[in-house]
């Protein structure tokens, strides 16, 4: 119990200190790493709660894919965060303004919260068991069966984001030299190597 | 999960089927099979069609109650299906003709009409999602389809980066909705709603309805969340504006009525004057803008904005006359968009495109026929009586006056006469303005079809009303009793 404890205490302040860093660090590069500290961490505290699945895909999705997606984004475009942040300060009054505003509202909406009996029966019995299945496999259960209709459909959007991104961006372009295999394969080496005797002491 | 509780599902199946295999048949053939591959788009659609006659009528759930078919839904799939296919014929010869013809068009149109038969079908706030963003994808891309053209890829980014606001608002509505009811079925609402009696519904749920009516008006393009209307239809490729001006407007508009109607249906009180303030502001602005405009394209967009306002006279009624009110509207207003948009498609000079209304001088002495079928189509737009735009305004604003709601339809009644005008003022250009140079006569054997077909409906609807009116009728009763 005590190792639950101190492991909680461990990730959720080095998840927190390492949003610090993500916003306060010079260096975007620095950035980019701290916001994968911040996201293992956060996988850290997924797995003590007992959902192992979610941890796992906060890792592969958000460490593997988006935060190197950003890494080569950050790196390979040329912008310069310092002059971006140039008027931060300033803003600052306004900015805490509207935050308040929204946070004011939040707690309005929250105070006539009343929750649904409907929810909380759900709470109260979770189907199935936690205690019978691994989250992953009971995931997986209601995924392909009674949401298998929304399961395709996203699969379809999925499919049309890729068709979209391909007829936007790809142009065949003259002169781009394509990999042919069929005519590398087929090249003997009479087209390509040519002999040519070289008289010893003298140049070609 | 046996094959019979697929079967509601069997068009949508089909289609999705039919989209992929397409694709996979456009990718081998290259782009030299764009015109096989419309043809069969068009082909089948008009499967599905017939598959959607065939599956049983009547009332059925599947999916776990995710997934709604009844009379409503068969009524505006039809309507969608014919739209679609219309888009996909018109665009064929004018995507060759601005060296844009790839065969991905007629496939995104497919994913696009299986994104709006989701939406019709939805049953449930995650499947009406889900059903929204596959429509709306497929959208955004053909809206940016001519990608070396300044104007179409600023509409598709524009449409994108609204349209990707409105599916916000219209999530965070579903999810405060999902907060405080507890569920997200179509069927638990009700109940839970229908269990409310006279404690009313909690802040936040009214909170997430009008999230979720902002979200929707956005997709129907109705005052305030118009903005993008009018530059995405000029931007766009001319049948990508037209199949724009129909399709996803009905399917949106089957949407709003399923939802409103539905779950939301005892809570009339919370949502009735949202939807007139909607309503009223559309007709108004819609009659208003179009005054100033120049371009044709923007015109039909003020237009549609209108034309919405029309359609939601209608759902603010809240009634079976009210639904059957709008059904018919549609049905009429798809037939009056696509003649149109067929006239816009020949106004074509040395080749290239133009859209100016004064384009339009002369057309009546270049092209007399031309000119006759865009003349009834205007009246028709403006609503004047034998024709079918009339029958459409009159079924609305009959259900309005039904319900009491008076002052809706005087406005509405005010804002079709200010409308008027613009309709009346492109004949005026015909007919009676120095003519212009004449267009080329480019258009199309398919079009001319579509035309002739769109203006012959138009025309002769009065004959036989009640083909569209009964079956709106039946359409709108099985809504509301279930």
């Amino acid at each position: 119990m005590i190792i639950q404890a101190l492991s909680f205490y461990l990730f959720a302040f080095v998840a927190i200190a390492a949003a610090v860093m993500v916003i306060s660090a010079r260096n975007p590069v620095h950035s980019v790493l701290f916001l994968i500290l911040a996201f293992f961490n956060a996988a850290g505290l997924f797995v003590l709660i007992g959902a192992e699945f979610i941890a796992m895909i906060l890792v592969v999705v958000y460490v593997g894919a988006v935060a190197v997606l950003f890494l080569f984004v950050v790196m390979m475009l040329d912008i310069s965060f310092s002059e971006l942040r140039q008027g931060f300060l300033q803003y600052l009054p306004i900015g805490g303004l509207v935050g308040i505003v929204l946070l004011a509202e939040l707690l309005m909406i929250g105070g006539s919260w009343v929750i649904a009996p409907v929810a909380e029966g759900g709470r109260g019995f979770p189907v199935p068991p936690v205690n019978q299945v691994t989250n992953t496999h009971a995931i997986g259960k209601i995924l392909y069966t009674d949401y298998i209709y929304l399961f395709q459909g996203a699969g379809m959007v999925l499919l049309v984001a890729m068709i979209g991104a391909i007829v936007l961006t790809l142009r065949s372009r003259p002169g781009v030299r394509k990999q042919k295999i069929s005519d590398q394969i087929n090249r003997r080496p009479e087209d390509a190597i040519e002999i040519k005797k070289v008289q010893s002491g003298s140049a070609i | 999960m046996s094959m019979n509780q697929l079967m509601p599902a069997l068009p949508e199946i089909v289609l999705a089927c039919t989209c992929m295999t397409l694709l996979m048949l456009g990718v081998f053939r290259g782009d030299s099979s764009t015109r096989s591959v419309s043809w069969i788009s068009v082909l089948a659609l008009v499967v599905v069609g017939v598959v959607l006659t065939s599956v049983q009528s009547g009332r059925m759930v599947a999916f776990g109650g995710q997934f709604i078919v009844d009379d409503f839904g068969h009524f505006m799939k039809w309507l969608i299906i014919i739209g679609s296919s219309l888009a996909i014929i018109m665009s064929i010869n004018f995507n060759e003709q601005e060296r844009i013809a790839r065969f991905e068009y007629p496939v995104l149109i497919l994913f696009a009409t299986l994104g709006m038969f989701m939406m019709v079908s939805a049953n449930d706030l995650i499947s009406l999602y889900v059903g929204l963003e596959l429509q709306s994808l497929a959208l955004y891309v053909v809206a940016a389809f001519r990608r070396d053209s300044l104007k179409s890829s600023e509409a598709g980014l524009k449409y994108f980066v609204l349209g990707a606001l409105s599916s916000g608002m219209l999530l965070y509505g579903c999810s405060l909705i999902y907060g405080f009811a507890g569920t997200t079925s179509f069927e638990g609402l009700a109940t839970l709603f229908k269990g409310l009696g006279g404690t009313g519904p909690s802040v936040g749920l009214v909170v997430g309805l009008v999230f979720l009516i902002a979200g929707l008006a956005f997709k129907i393009s109705a005052v305030p969340f118009h903005m993008w209307t009018p530059d995405v239809y000029e931007g766009a490729p001319t049948p990508v504006t037209a199949f724009f001006a129909v399709a996803p407007k009905i399917a949106a508009i089957a949407l709003f009525i399923r939802v409103l109607t539905g779950p939301f249906g005892v809570l009339i009180a919370e949502w009735q004057q949202v939807i007139i303030l909607i309503s009223i502001a559309s007709m108004v602005l819609g009659a208003l803008a179009a005054i100033w405009q120049d371009n044709i394209k923007r015109l039909l967009a003020y237009s549609s904005i209108g034309h919405m306002g029309y359609a939601l006279i209608g759902l603010a009624a809240g009634t079976e006359a009210g639904v059957r009110g709008i059904l018919v509207y549609m049905a009429i207003y798809l037939a009056m968009n696509v003649g149109t948009f067929c006239c816009v498609l020949a106004m074509r000079r040395t080749g290239r495109m133009v859209e100016g209304i004064s384009d339009l001088a002369g057309l009546s002495r270049n092209q007399p026929m031309l000119a006759l079928a865009l003349a009834i189509l205007m009246f028709s737009m403006a609503g004047i009586p034998p024709l079918a735009g009339f029958f459409g305004k009159l079924y609305i604003f009959l259900a309005a006056i039904e319900s009491g709601l008076y002052a809706l339809a005087i406005v509405g009644v005010l804002a079709s006469v200010i409308g008027a005008y613009y309709y009346l003022r492109i004949i005026k250009v015909m007919y009676f303005d120095e003519p212009a140079e004449a267009f080329d006569r480019t258009i199309s054997g398919e079009v001319k079809v579509i035309l002739v077909g769109m203006t012959l409906f138009v025309t002769f609807f009065i004959i036989r009303p009640d083909i569209i009116v009964g079956g709106a009728g039946t359409a709108a009763r099985m809504l509301l009793a279930g």
